[in-house]
């Protein structure tokens, strides 16, 4: 482990990563429900500001976040909102793009980024500076092995709570 | 005599004053009522309706340049935020989020009674199941975040039902926050004027405010890079700068005219009292004209107003004629006596005049108020004009009063005269050579649309489509409108054709429309609504039951029984109730009162990529049963609209002819002498319609209407050539010099209109300015040499 190995080394090695796609399984523990809802998927991130989304289970799904505008397809529904709008959600899809792309200074810009670990087994924690997001979202924890994420977990401020675990090489 | 004379010019300063007076009195406009239908039909209306009152007419479209987005954005955010602190605006938008969550609200608050989800199956057992597992679903979604707080008052989701209804509209980029253009150069905003597009003052404040809101934001933004651009355009802005255009070369080209025609006047006259008293029938003539327009139309359109400028060169003529003629040595005479010269000269004015009144009158018929305004105020100002001359100019030309020898403008055009016969053979080459373009240019001579008619310049027109196409604000072509005399009915009705028309976009033939009754339902659909949803204990015995497999329980979902109960006893949602959305706004464009009729408009949108095939949409209506829902294609309408104008044109200018023919051979009373006099004015007109296919200048409504001005205008000239003939060799030298001097005069009238950079004036000024030289060029040319004959033109 290199003793100089900190936040920026980390987001350095993850900046080089050409994008690709990973599948995912989250779990949301909602204290309105009984039991956790399950939903799969994958995720397709095209490098620096194109994710997305696609769930499969329960039901399709997909989402995309292209720069500024967030792109819902659900069904036969269709349709385009604006990330300003819906800060909750912009927030969460933005801070797994943002790691993605080994964006400091977006990362900076609206949470308070913590490393703790080593490059093998590293975890990183974001905590919202911004009070109205902080309403929503209480903390995001992102762990991963070298420059790749292993898991999302999104703690909500009314104590709901999601994970999502990401399986790498998946094929297409 | 001389008492009469004195009685003639009481008369005319009583009618002098009252003209004043009435004018005084008058209104202008420059708007588009100079193009709408005096009779309209039911599609017509509603194409009037929505140039007019519509929301669309009320929307204004802005751009803002600056070298960043960063400025742009700021730009945009500051003068959005004046914007909306003045009352003139009933809408701003510019991208931000602003007051979309009073929308939100309202929509929540009153969903049971908006969402067409809502019926007695959906509260059923198994419907409530089906419903709650789908926003359960939901939740797994990014969505969810939002929705989770708001489940337990809304497990059937009816909110995402009604959100889905509204997502279906394409909105612009956005940079920075705010709208941006495709090319990303433009921030973009919308706003809709409270003065409706017809209120060219209202929409001239709206436009005003618009650009001090962008100047102070400017301004105050020092960290603004410049240079910044305010671009404007839409139906307010077009109506503003075309008055803006009328009012400049209304004012200009009058002016320029006069000073051409006081200039010449003064020059042969070398007399100011000759000068005024030549002027008096104009000024008379032209302001009979403006108050009988003023009286019969109620209001005096700007176009008419620039017409002004040809009735000087015309009227002018009249005072010519008498001073030319009338003061040559062999009919000088004793002050305030010309009998001579009213025995001589004054039959054949007549029957030019009556010829020209006659022309004009024609197109007091036409349904164009345009058209019709020119006629009334032509007429008017033509009589009056003459009649000042015959009856009051007389009495008041004082002892002795001549103007300066003109004889030699009469020798030159004798000359002329003397080469008849070669010029002939040139006079006939010319023609076969017209006919010959005209007939090779057929099929493109005209310009069938009425755009040809709009003083808008092509830039102006291509920024409009620019704007239009980044802010995703459709043309809107096809609109069904249901009409019924109480709001009631007119919403029922309007749900029954959106039912058959939901099937059609179900079908994918159509990819949406738009309806006031997504937002304000009929009190009928909110009362069905109301009785669907069950009683509190009956909700609460199917919610247990439904959410037994789900993993919610239904305690949690007791804010839903509540909300449910509350909504079934709640007053149905009115108009009023709308204030302070923006559906308050989008339901006022599509639901419109009156005079005392109510109509629901449903604009349709194609699919993708395909235009709108009206016969399902026709079939569907009729389907619906609801005998006042019309499917209106706003473009045939518009189409139509123009060449009913121009059908009708040709028609009254063809009867104006037939008229003037009828009129000519009741006074010459031989075909020959008929033929003689019109033969010269329709070469000129051919000629004319050559030249112009030949410039490439597409002809439209007012080019024929210039036609039917040069038989009018020209067949004076061609009945002194006619009536020439009986006078002595001095009479045909004045004769000759008061027909080059009243032509002249004629072609600066209409000559400086064609330099207007309105297209209505244009197209007269090109046609008769021309045209009027040749018909008397023509004249000469045709004249035939017939010192000798003695038959007189008496009418």
């Amino acid at each position: 482990m290199a003793a100089d190995w900190d936040v920026s080394r980390l987001m350095q090695s993850l900046a080089q990563q050409r994008g690709g796609r990973v599948a995912f399984s989250e779990k949301k523990y909602i204290a309105l429900l009984d039991r956790p809802v399950e939903s799969s998927g994958v995720l397709v991130y095209q490098p620096p500001a194109r994710l997305e989304k696609r769930t499969l289970k329960p039901n399709v799904e997909s989402l995309v976040l292209d720069r500024d505008l967030l792109l819902v397809e659900r069904g036969k529904q269709k349709y385009t909102l604006q990330l300003q709008q819906y800060p909750e959600i912009a927030a969460v899809i933005d801070s797994i793009r943002g790691t993605l792309a080994g964006d400091l200074k977006a990362l900076e810009r609206q949470y308070r980024v913590d490393l703790e670990g080593s490059p093998e087994r590293w975890t990183l924690t974001l905590l919202p500076s911004d009070t109205r997001m902080a309403a929503t979202v209480q903390r995001i924890r992102i762990s991963g092995t070298g420059d790749e994420l292993r898991q999302i977990e999104m703690l909500q401020a009314d104590g709901d709570r999601s994970v999502m675990n990401i399986l790498h090489d998946v094929p297409p | 005599m001389k008492r009469r004379g004195m009685a003639a010019v009481g008369l005319w300063v009583t009618l002098v004053v009252a003209c004043v007076i009435v004018i005084g009195r008058a209104s202008f406009t420059a708007d588009l009522s100079a193009f709408l239908p005096r009779a309209p039909t039911a599609e017509q209306q509603v194409l009037v309706d929505q140039l007019t009152e519509g929301a669309v007419s009320r929307l204004i479209l802005i751009g803002i340049e600056a070298p960043d987005t960063a400025t742009r954005a700021r730009l945009s955010r500051e003068t959005a935020r004046r914007l909306r602190t003045v009352s003139e605006f009933t809408l701003v938008n510019n991208g931000e989020s602003f007051g979309t969550e009073r929308d939100r609200d309202l929509l929540f608050t009153h969903r049971y009674l908006l969402s067409p989800a809502v019926t007695a199956d959906r509260f059923s057992e198994a419907g409530l199941r089906a419903a709650i597992g789908e926003s359960i679903d939901l939740l797994a979604s990014p969505a969810g975040l939002i929705l989770k707080a708001l489940l337990p008052r809304d497990p059937t989701g009816e909110l995402i039902q009604m959100l889905n209804l509204q997502a279906s509209d394409a909105r612009p980029a956005l940079a920075d926050g705010v709208w941006a253009s495709r090319d990303g150069k433009r921030a973009l905003l919308l706003a809709q004027t409270r003065a409706s597009g017809s209120d060219t003052d209202g929409q001239q404040r709206a436009l005003a405010t618009i650009r001090r809101a962008f100047d102070e934001a400017t301004e105050a933004d020092r960290a603004a890079a410049r240079p910044s651009r305010l671009l404007l355009s839409g139906p307010g802005v077009f109506s503003v700068s075309s008055r803006e255009t009328i009012r400049n070369d209304v004012t200009r080209l009058s002016a320029i005219g006069l000073f051409g025609i006081v200039g010449l006047l003064l020059v042969v006259y070398r007399s100011l009292p000759a000068l005024g008293l030549g002027l008096l029938p104009v000024i008379s003539g032209a302001l009979a004209g403006v108050a009988a327009v003023s009286l019969g139309f109620g209001v005096v359109h700007g176009i008419t107003l620039g017409f002004g400028t040809t009735l000087i060169g015309e009227a002018v003529d009249y005072s010519i004629y008498l001073f030319v003629q009338s003061t040559q040595p062999a009919y000088r005479e004793p002050a305030g006596d010309h009998g001579r010269w009213v025995a001589t000269f004054w039959p054949t004015i007549r029957l030019g005049m009556l010829t020209s009144v006659v022309g004009f009158a024609t197109l007091l018929f036409s349904g164009f108020p345009g058209l019709a305004q020119l006629g009334l105020y032509s007429v008017t100002g033509i009589a009056v004009a003459a009649g000042v001359t015959r009856f009051v100019l007389p009495t008041l030309l004082p002892a002795g009063f001549r103007v300066r020898d003109v004889s030699f403008l009469g020798h030159a055009l004798a000359t002329v005269m003397t080469r008849a016969r070669t010029l002939r053979w040139v006079f006939a080459g010319l023609l076969v050579a017209a006919a010959a373009v005209i007939g090779s240019h057929r099929d493109t001579l005209w310009n069938p649309e009425l755009s040809a008619l709009s003083p808008l310049s092509a830039a102006d027109q291509a920024l409009d489509r620019t704007l239009r196409a980044d802010l995703g604000a459709p043309d809107v072509r096809y609109l069904v409108v249901v009409s019924d005399t109480d709001q009631e009915s007119v919403l029922r009705a309007a749900e029954r054709v959106g039912e058959r028309l939901e099937r059609l976009v179900d079908a994918g033939t159509l990819a949406g429309f738009d309806t006031p009754v997504r937002f304000l339902p009929s009190l009928a659909s909110q009362q069905a609504r109301q009785e669907a949803l069950p009683p509190p204990t009956e909700l609460a015995a199917r919610l247990q039951a439904a959410t037994g497999d789900l993993p919610i329980r239904p305690e949690r979902l007791r804010p839903f029984l509540a909300d449910v109960e509350a909504a079934r006893n709640a007053r149905p949602l009115n108009r009023a109730d709308l204030d302070g959305t923006s559906f308050a706004l989008a339901t006022d464009a599509l639901l419109v009162h009156r005079g005392g009729r109510w109509s629901a408009l449903l604009p349709l949108k194609a699919a993708a990529g395909s235009a709108i095939d009206p016969q399902p949409i026709r079939v569907a209506l009729a389907e619906a049963a609801q005998k006042n829902a019309l499917l209106v294609d706003l473009k045939v309408e518009t189409d139509r609209l123009y060449s009913g104008y121009l059908a009708e044109a040709i028609y009254l200018s063809l009867a104006g002819f037939a008229v003037m023919l009828g009129l000519l051979w009741l006074s010459l009373r031989s075909p020959l002498r008929v033929l003689r006099v019109v033969a010269p004015l329709v070469a000129a007109v051919v000629v004319v319609i050559a030249a112009h296919a030949l410039a490439g200048s597409q002809l439209n409504i007012l080019h024929l209407v210039g036609m039917l001005l040069i038989v009018a205008v020209g067949s004076n000239y061609a009945l002194f050539f006619d009536q020439r003939a009986d006078g002595n060799g001095t009479d045909r030298v004045a004769t000759l010099a008061s027909l080059v001097l009243a032509s002249t005069t004629t072609v600066i009238g209409f000559g400086v209109l064609a330099f207007s950079k309105v297209p209505v004036l244009q197209a007269i000024g090109a046609t008769v300015g021309p045209g009027a030289v040749l018909a008397l060029l023509f004249s000469a040319i045709l004249a035939e040499n017939r010192a000798g004959r003695t038959q007189g033109a008496m009418l």
